[in-house]
């Protein structure tokens, strides 16, 4: 262990990293994944289709591929976020994971809302609100809660598919862990068990808020 | 209104009151199936209509056409004069003109009783959160729930949630109130206290058009009494005349069995 002590600023740099990834593809696949399921159950036909679309396209494409996209297609389209290289790919990966991990928040969504009664849609229509507010004032905040476990594996997920943007020029653990493998290549098992140990420490974070804010939400009877 | 007897003026009254909701050769169907045929209706302003008719006659059917919870294939259905618009933000207007109860009372789960009966003032209407309140308060105590404000709807009795439902459409000050089967899913001993409510606001003069096989409601309340099957209205007349001299067979047959259980 005492390779992780000695390099604590490596790992601490990986780590940050890594927590940067998850949190700014956590909000933008709550806040994407929200409006493709609202796409999907809209009224006109055309914005269905359009949601659907996106969904099965994306979902169905492996990350790495998604990240290529990002990474090589979206310069080309003189795309690009940010002053410094470090800032772009940044964005590019964060762009990536948001674009991927949107789709499985979006059916998470959408099987909440089909959890939520006709009924409760139909008596809001009633009182006279207009479809948007159909689903954020009635809809959404009922579906959320039927939704708050499975958003927890999502987000689980999203946690370690982070690793995947150490292969376009992103730092964060596993970068630092091949930095200090290379440096220290005697001390290989320490090493991998530290940033197992750090995936373990933020996945429990993830899930542990995942577990309160269940509780929170639940239905008073 | 004032006039305590509006709910037992003869049967040539209504028809001089302007007319509120007005259904011209209206057809509906659910795939195959014809579930409204050359439907004609029409409910003057203060009018009480009861909906009678076999179970599958099309009688939800017609309550949610009024405002276009279903779309209709064809005819005219008109409020105020005005037609029924396409889905959209007029449509939403409209609705908000239109009360309408439940046979499952919708209320919100995750709003309290005060909450459910604000959200539309508020959102729809944009009244102040604080009139909107104190006139929800005022409404749950006319409808008897004011006890019950601060709690979840599944707290609550069948029959409370129901009058909070009605309270919630009445907060849209509504021009039309539409109740489907409200008391069919309420226990014996809840029935009245519903029906109470909507005698009195049948009384107080709220135009109404309410489905139910409640027959002491349609002969204390009702103006007219309207009985479907098949997806057509095949006795339009005061409560008066359809109990005791029926015109159709179907409607005998129907009377027979529902006043004899
Ligand atoms: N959304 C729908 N899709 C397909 N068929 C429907 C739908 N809603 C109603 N129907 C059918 O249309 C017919 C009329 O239904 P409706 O609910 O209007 O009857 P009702 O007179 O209200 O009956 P009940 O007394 O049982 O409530 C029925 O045969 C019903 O099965
Ligand atoms: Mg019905």
């Amino acid at each position: 262990m005492q390779v992780l002590l000695d390099n604590l600023g490596t790992f601490g740099r990986g780590a940050w990293g890594t927590v940067v990834l998850f949190a700014w593809s956590a909000v933008g696949s709550l806040v994407l994944g929200t409006l493709l399921a609202c796409l999907r159950v809209a009224p006109s036909a055309a914005m269905r289709a359009a949601g659907t679309a996106y969904v099965n396209l994306v979902r169905n494409t492996p990350l790495t591929l998604v990240m290529f996209f990002s990474v090589l297609a979206l310069p080309q389209l003189q795309i690009r976020f940010g002053d410094s290289l470090n800032t772009q790919f940044r964005v590019f990966a964060v762009l990536a994971l948001v674009a991927y991990t949107s789709c499985f928040v979006c059916e998470a969504i959408r099987s909440g809302i089909n959890t939520v009664p006709v009924g409760q849609a139909e008596a809001a229509r009633a009182i006279g609100l207009p479809f948007g507010q159909v689903l954020t004032l009635v809809v959404l905040p009922q579906a959320f809660r039927a939704v708050v476990p499975p958003m927890g594996n999502i987000f689980i997920a999203l946690v370690k598919n982070t690793s995947v943007a150490s292969a376009f020029s992103n730092y964060e653990l596993i970068s630092a862990m091949r930095n200090l493998i290379e440096q220290n290549g005697n001390a290989v098992i320490s090493i991998l068990v530290g940033i197992t140990a750090a995936y373990v420490l933020l996945v429990a974070v993830v899930a542990l808020a995942f577990n309160r804010l269940e509780r929170a939400v639940g239905v008073p009877a | 209104m004032s006039d305590p007897s509006a709910a037992t003026t003869p049967p040539g009254a209504p028809a001089q009151r302007r007319p509120l909701v007005r259904l011209e050769h209206v057809d509906k169907h659910f795939g195959a199936l014809h579930v409204l045929r050359d439907v004609d209706l029409t409910v003057a302003e203060g009018e009480v209509v009861v909906v009678i008719g076999p179970s599958g006659s099309g009688k939800s059917t017609l309550c949610r056409t009024i405002n276009r919870l279903e779309a209709i294939d064809s005819g005219r259905i008109t409020i105020a004069g005005e037609d029924l618009p396409a889905e959209g933000k007029a449509l939403a207007k409209l609705r908000a003109d239109v009360g309408m109860v439940f046979q499952s009372f919708n209320l919100f789960a995750h709003k309290t009783v005060r909450e459910n009966v604000t959200l539309g003032p508020v959102k729809v209407r944009g009244v102040a959160a604080a009139e909107a309140r104190r006139r929800a308060d005022e409404l749950l105590e006319r409808v008897g729930v004011a006890s019950q404000a601060d709690k979840y709807p599944a707290q609550l009795s069948g029959g409370q949630q129901q009058r909070v439902a009605i309270a919630r459409a009445l907060a849209m000050d509504p021009k039309v109130m539409l109740f489907d089967e409200p008391t069919s899913a309420l226990d014996p001993e809840m029935i009245n206290e519903v029906l109470d409510v909507m005698t009195g606001l049948a009384r107080s003069g709220m135009t109404m058009v309410v489905v139910t096989h409640e027959m002491g409601f349609a002969r204390r309340a009702a103006d007219r009494v309207v009985f479907m099957a098949e997806g057509q209205v095949l006795e339009d007349a005061d409560p008066e005349t359809f109990f005791t001299a029926p015109e159709h067979e179907r409607a005998k047959d129907f009377l027979s069995k529902i006043l004899t259980h």
